[in-house]
Formats: structure tokens, sequence, C-alpha cells
């Protein structure tokens, strides 16, 4: 390559040298500005003919110099205007032929939006042969893209809050959550069929979780959630309405037996050891429950329902957990189901 | 068809007809019925058998013949202020209406440089003479010649540029359709430039 252009090296004038780099700078070897490209010769401004290099731009790199000659050795130039903005440059040099100097071009590099939004550029300052119309039009389809993908995104944001503002089910076990819950007991409120509520709560179930970890929480909730299921019918609803609380609703149930079936059928299937990992998690479940008013009895909120099997439910506590007391018809508290043994 | 497409049909309808007509037409064609309230989304890709169905239920609810309505689309695409960075985009094509024609052979690569998914028709540009032109459309779903005369014919008018505009229909065979476009361009002579540098609103 050398040899030929020292054999067979070419004259071209500055006018056909600025049309295919618009942004080239020639320096004689002192390092004096002797000519520029229109565009460059736009952003440097008139004056900086015969001025040196260093007067006009800020050499980042190389960062010392002591002849033109020096950039040559430069892989890539940095170097950034002196004037405002400071528009930055990268650029490559090479030597002239003889005495002549050097041949720097220079480019935006990814400054190309700030550099022709600062300079007011329009397609013609850029050779007919730089990407950099492609990389403006490119970074102009990215973000009208990507205004776009934004606000798809704020919008299943919305969809999604929305969402999980109106869902029913409890995530972790797949039963009802507590609006589920509350949803299905002012309909049964309204409704004059009459219905039973359990309420349940998990006894040791902060040990479990203190001992052998969330995950083993996690466990047993969803096995509990199995036991409750597999002892209701499909139609009645088992929710989960706390850490590790739970309510059951029976619908059209009036009197003691059925609850009383529903909770033998609890305590004997939580006999069963819950298994985590090798390791016993041992847990009981207490409930207390009542029955809801039908036509023939007052009217009564579900507050007052919910305070009611509360009270029984302390009670089994009371008495030693893993039991179903009942709330009767008028108000007294009668224990219908224990765990044979108590775990 | 891509949703970019489809967002701007739903957009079309329910910005130049109003939302209640664009409900109807969402509910007839089972837009609303399968996307939900929201219709399209742009970032998604649907069945091409929907997009005929709005068109369709555009077509019968508006009683405006369906050219009318594609070309009053592609005018909507240049024109409407939120579809701004559309029109930015395709003026990158050139500094005159005449470049710009003469840029539409590379619309395909462009739009597929910016979103890869978005299947656009082949064009080509033939140069009959000096401000004679004429536009193929090639493998494009059936009308989108006259979404692109109203494109066309509201870029020329951004440009400055007076044009005459005139759909040939579509070859059966090759399922062609062809534009042929007379341009009257100052512009082009006196060389006008873009400026790169206004940033999209």
């Amino acid at each position: 390559m050398d040899g030929d252009l020292r054999h067979h090296g070419f004259h071209l004038s500055a006018a056909a040298l600025g049309q295919l780099m618009p942004m080239f700078l020639w320096l004689d070897s002192a390092g004096t500005i002797c000519g520029s490209g229109d565009t460059l010769q736009k952003l440097m401004g008139p004056q900086a003919l015969g001025q040196p290099l260093s007067a006009i731009f800020n050499l980042r790199r190389p960062r010392g110099l002591e002849t033109a000659q020096d950039l040559t050795r430069a892989q890539r130039l940095r170097m950034t205007l002196r004037a405002a903005p400071g528009t930055a440059f990268k650029g490559i040099a090479v030597p002239l032929q003889g005495d002549a100097g050097v041949l720097v071009n220079l480019s935006f590099g990814y400054a190309v939006r700030d550099a022709v939004r600062d300079h007011g550029l329009s397609d013609t300052d850029f050779a007919a042969t730089d990407l950099a119309i492609e990389l403006l039009y490119l970074a102009e389809a990215k973000s009208a893209v990507m205004t776009e993908v934004n606000k798809m995104a704020a919008r299943l944001q919305g969809a999604k809050a929305l969402a999980e503002e109106q869902a029913l089910t409890d995530a972790l076990t797949g039963l009802g959550n507590r609006r589920a819950m509350e949803q299905a007991m002012a309909s049964l409120l309204s409704g004059a069929r009459g219905f039973a509520l359990i309420h349940l709560d998990l006894d040791y179930f902060k040990q479990v979780n203190d001992t052998l970890g969330h995950a083993a929480g996690d466990h047993v909730l969803t096995q509990i959630a199995d036991v409750l299921r597999a002892s209701v019918r499909g139609a009645d609803l088992v929710a989960r309405v706390g850490g590790d609380e739970f309510v059951i609703l029976l619908a059209g149930v009036r009197d003691q037996a059925p609850i009383e079936r529903v909770g033998r059928q609890i305590l004997g299937r939580m006999r069963r050891p819950i298994l985590f990992d090798g390791q016993i998690c041992r847990v009981a479940v207490s409930m207390g429950a009542v029955v809801g008013p039908d036509h023939k009895t007052a009217r009564i909120s579900a507050e007052d329902l919910m305070a009611q099997a509360d009270l029984a439910l302390y009670a089994s506590k009371k008495a030693g957990r893993a039991r179903l007391t009942f709330v009767r018809a008028d108000g007294t508290l009668h224990e219908l189901a224990v765990s044979e043994p108590p775990p | 068809m891509h949703g970019l497409i489809n967002k701007s049909l739903q957009s079309f309808l329910s910005d130049s007809f109003g939302r209640s007509e664009w409900a109807d037409i969402a509910r007839e064609s089972g837009v609303s019925q399968i996307l939900g309230p929201d219709g399209f989304e742009p970032m998604q890709h649907y069945d091409d058998a929907l997009t005929e169905a709005v068109l369709q239920a555009a077509v019968t609810a508006l009683k405006r013949p369906r050219e009318c309505l594609l070309e009053d689309l592609g005018t909507y695409l240049i024109s409407n202020e939120r579809l701004e960075p559309l029109r930015r985009l395709l003026r990158f094509g050139g500094v005159s209406f005449t470049d710009f024609l003469y840029s539409l052979d590379d619309l395909q690569g462009r739009s597929r440089l910016a979103v890869p998914e978005l299947d656009l028709p082949e064009l080509s540009v033939d140069e009959a003479g000096p401000g004679q032109f004429s536009l193929t459309c090639r493998a494009g779903p059936a009308g989108f010649g006259f979404v692109m005369v109203g494109i066309l014919r509201a870029l020329a008018d951004d440009y400055g540029a007076l044009a005459v505009l005139e759909h040939q229909g579509r070859d059966p065979s090759t399922t062609d359709e062809v534009i042929v476009i007379e341009v009257h361009d100052p512009a082009f002579h006196a060389g006008r430039r873009f400026d790169l540098a206004v940033e999209a609103r």
C-alpha cells in the first residue's frame, strides 16, 4: 500500500476531498489549520483557518502533541471543540506526502444526534456515503417504537393492577381470598337459604415458619388448603382470609350435624403428618362455627357473625386446640369435635 | 398483520369518525370480543382476517367505499399530529418529494431496520420521464395501493409539491397495484434541505 501511494500518488482538489469527507482537516507539520471540509468549517467558524489546532480543539487523545505527525501515531483521535457546546469528535490522521503535513478526518460518533441539533446540520452536511442519516433514522424509529412500547407497558400495568384488585383467588393456595369470602357472605346473607360459617386458625404455624423456613410454611398452607377442599362439598367456599386463617362457608346448612361432619373430616385428615424435606411440620387446626340467619331469624351483619365464630374459635384454642366449637342458637358454646388423640 | 398497522387503522377510525362509531365497528368485526375494550396493541401481531373484518365493518357502518377509507387512512397517517414520528421517519427519504419518491424503493428495507416484524409490501418506483413516475406495490394486502395514494398525496402537500396521483387498479394475476404519479416539484429543483435538527414532537 505504502509503496503504491508513494509511486502512484494522486492529486485531489480540496473541494473534491470535501465532497468525500466534509469533516476533513488539513494541518501543516507545525499543527496549523490550513484547510477543512465545509461541514467542519461551519462547526469551527471562519476564524479557525491559520490557527493552531490546539486553539480550536481540545485534544483528548493523544494528550500531548509536539508536532502534527504525532497525531498519525494515535490509533483513534478524540477531541472536542473548545467553543460551546464542546462538540465531541473521533477521528483518524494520516501523513501527507512530502512536507504537506497531516490529513485528519473527523466524525461525530455517538454524539451525532446532539451535534446535528446543536449545529443545525442537514443531510447535505454529510457525505452521501456517510451512514449518519441512517443512524439518525434508526434513533428516531427506535424512540417512536419505544414510545409505543412504553404506552403499552403503562396500559398493561394498569390492567394488571385492576386485575389484582378484582382478583378473588389466593395466589398461593388457589383458595378464595378475603374479597371472595366477603362477596360470598354478602350474597348468602341476602338470601334465604341459610348457611354455616366455620372460622379456622392454624396453630403452631409461626413455629414452622421460624424453624423450617417460609418454603415449609408455604407448603403447609397448600397442604391445609387441600385438606379443607377435600372436606367440603364442591359448591362450598373455602377462603384464606389471612396469613394462617381460613373461612369455610357451607351454603344451605342450618344445623350442627353437617358442621360436625365437616369438622371431623378436617380433624381426621389433619392427623396425617405434613412432611417438608423429610421434616414433620407440626401444626393443628382450631375451629369455631356458627349458623347464619335464614329468613326466619333476625338479620345479622357479616361482622357480627364473624365475631361469634371468633368467640367459638377462641374457646377451641383455650380448650387445647385441634377441635371445633359451635355457637348454639341460644349463644352458648358447645364442643362438636376434637382430634383424638390431640397432636 | 402487524399491530402498528392495525392500531393505526383503529386510531384513524376512532379519531375521524368518533369513539362510538369505532365501538360499533369493533363489536361488528369481533375486535372487542377478541381483544377487549382497548382493541389493538401496536406491538402485537394479529391475524389478517381480523384486519379485513374491521375494514368490512367500517365500510358497512360508515357507508363509504373501501378505496376512499383506505386513501383517507393514508392521509391520516401523515397529517395527524399523533403520528408525527411516522411523518418524520418517512421524510428521512429525502429533501424533496421527488427524492422521497426515489427513496420508496428502500422503504421496505428501512421499515425492517426500524421494526423487523413489520412486513410492508415491496415497493418499486419507475421514472417514465421528467416528473412522471409509477409506483408498484407488490405482494401487499388488497387495497394497500390506496393507502399509498393517501400517504403520497399528504406528503406531496407536506413537501410543497404538486402531485397528481392515479391508482391503476389491482392486477388480478400478480396482485400488483400500480399508481401513476405526475409531479411538479419546485423544491426538487431548488434543492431544499431537510432540517434534521427538528426533534420529534
